[in-house]
């Protein structure tokens, strides 16, 4: 696994109900890539993210990760390469124990028993929460509960982490953990999310999208300043890049 | 509302005395759901009249409270609780069985008194030991326990999800029943369509959610079976310490300790 591309083509999904959610998405992320998706609510940053993993399938286009199309056959592949983490941690937290969850991807791998355990020891020591092993999810701070979910996901060693609003509901020394934790993973990242000023610390690259189709592409910090982007999809520049009305700072 | 709510926190506090280290909590949790069982079969096949002979259970139930560091006064509260279906129950023996059958000194007491004493002391004792038991064990302890004496999985893992959920659901149904608190006034919108749409959203919000969580389970290699933590194997120290607890609840179920031990004082002071 040395070039864990995420590619796709001329993605399109259109929901049951006729929403239009994804019309034609095409990029190509390279190994070792951070990317923000960024885009107002409802662009079509969930489907597209959903798409990734495997959970939709594309209704046209396509969707390649590493060496695999995506398809029913790679399906499992692809769920082992790609890790998923929720914005909501309650959903994906669902066994008695810590342990058991950050167990259950690598059980289900079939891996040894002693492996698992190593693993899950690995995991919860990347993010710093060997000691809430015992405990069950529900009785966790939103922050911890957030380490633990990216822990399910390291244990099944992934190449590409994809996420879903992971700064969302956390407190500031949270959020700052949260991120001093995702700039140290080596994995290609794929972030959804309108938590712009973490995008600037972590993403070189951002896709910008509305009504589901991309508009823009390219180094995140020539996209936060072109304004009329910004505003035309119901975004706004980083508060770290506005003015300060304090110090007189100029905006960037 | 309140009461459930309060009742519901304390099944989380339930969770936390589980999490203790004591020498019940140690033993092996098959041991302990196999013994629980033991111990209620024993409290329920005595004869209706019994009280004096249960009483030694009683002493049992304690030193295990002692021993795995339980609050007497938290199981009381859960006792109090739930004791309403058990006073149902016997409530009305007093008043169809009015035979004496003993004179505590001058007093007489009838059939019905004795048996409806009785019915509350069995309900103490059984339940006062399945609290105990999931206090020392917790709750997924004693799923797992089951499921690996043969209970099918699927339903050790329902009962899994449910009681992990169940914290969730009781949030999620809490907010929206403050909400409508907040914005209902002098009693307006509190009636049953107002409260039939609450519920509703609840049902879908819970659809919902079930969806993300199978997503969740789906993105992490989930094909229809969920492993966990083999439990150690059943040592020939904890089937000692089995044979040993099931010899001592029977021995005093068989024979009347307490009339025994009155026997034995009034000896001593003859």
């Amino acid at each position: 696994m040395s070039h864990h591309i995420v590619e796709v083509q001329n993605l399109t999904h259109t929901y049951p109900d006729g929403t239009a959610a994804v019309r034609g998405i095409s990029f190509r992320i390279h190994h070792g890539e951070s990317v923000a998706v960024v885009g107002a609510n409802g662009a079509g940053k969930s489907t597209l993210l959903l798409h990734l993993n495997g959970y939709l399938t594309p209704q046209s286009g396509t969707v390649r990760i590493g060496d695999f199309p995506l398809t029913r056959e790679t399906l499992r592949d692809i769920r082992r390469t790609v890790g998923m983490i929720f914005q909501d941690p309650d959903d994906q937290l669902f066994m008695p124990t810590v342990y058991e969850d950050v167990a259950f991807g690598p059980l289900n791998l079939g891996l040894p028993l002693e492996e698992v355990e190593q693993r899950v020891q690995k995991a919860l020591m990347r993010v710093g929460v060997e000691h809430l092993r015992e405990r069950p999810p529900y009785k966790l701070s939103g922050g911890e509960k957030r380490a633990v979910s990216i822990a399910t996901v390291l244990a099944m060693s992934p190449d590409i982490l994809v996420m879903d609003e992971p700064s969302s509901n956390l407190d500031p020394r949270a959020r700052r953990t949260l991120i001093e934790l995702l700039a140290g993973f080596q994995h290609t990242k794929i972030i959804a999310t309108h938590d712009l000023d973490m995008v600037l610390d972590l993403c070189s690259r951002t896709i910008v999208i509305r009504e589901g189709q991309i508009m823009a592409d390219g180094p995140t910090t020539e996209i936060f300043q072109n304004d009329q982007l910004l505003e035309e999809c119901h975004l706004e520049k980083p508060m770290r890049m506005q003015a300060c009305p304090l110090c007189n700072r100029p905006s960037i | 509302m309140a009461k459930i709510d309060t009742a519901f926190i304390d099944l989380g506090y339930l969770d936390t005395l589980a999490t203790g280290d004591s020498i019940i909590h140690r033993l092996d949790p098959r041991i302990k759901v196999l013994t629980a069982a033991v111990f209620v079969i024993c409290v329920v096949s005595f004869d209706k009249y019994v009280i004096g002979a249960m009483l030694p259970f009683v002493l049992i139930l304690s030193l295990l409270m002692g021993l795995g560091g339980i609050p007497a006064h938290f199981i009381l509260k859960k006792l109090a609780l739930v004791s309403p279906f058990a006073i149902l129950l016997g409530m009305f023996n007093p008043f169809l069985d009015q035979q004496t059958l003993l004179y505590l000194g001058p007093l007489p007491v009838s059939g019905g008194w004795l048996s409806f004493l009785s019915i509350l002391l069995r309900f103490c004792l059984t339940v006062g030991a399945m609290l105990i038991l999931i206090a020392t064990t917790g709750f997924s302890g004693v799923c797992m326990a089951m499921e690996k004496m043969g209970m099918p999985k699927i339903f050790a893992v329902q009962l899994l999800l449910l009681y992990r959920y169940i914290f969730v659901l009781m949030d999620e149904g809490q907010r929206m029943y403050r909400a409508r608190a907040l914005r209902s006034f002098q009693g307006r919108g509190t009636d049953m369509k107002t409260f039939g749409h609450l519920i509703g959203g609840l049902l879908l919000r819970t659809l919902d959610r079930g969806q993300r969580i199978h997503l969740a389970m789906l993105c992490r290699g989930f094909d229809g079976t969920i492993r966990t933590r083999r439990a150690p194997q059943f040592t020939i120290r904890n089937m000692l310490l089995f044979f040993l607890s099931c010899l001592i609840l029977i021995t005093i179920r068989r024979y009347d300790c307490s009339l025994l031990l009155g026997q034995l004082l009034t000896g001593f002071v003859k």
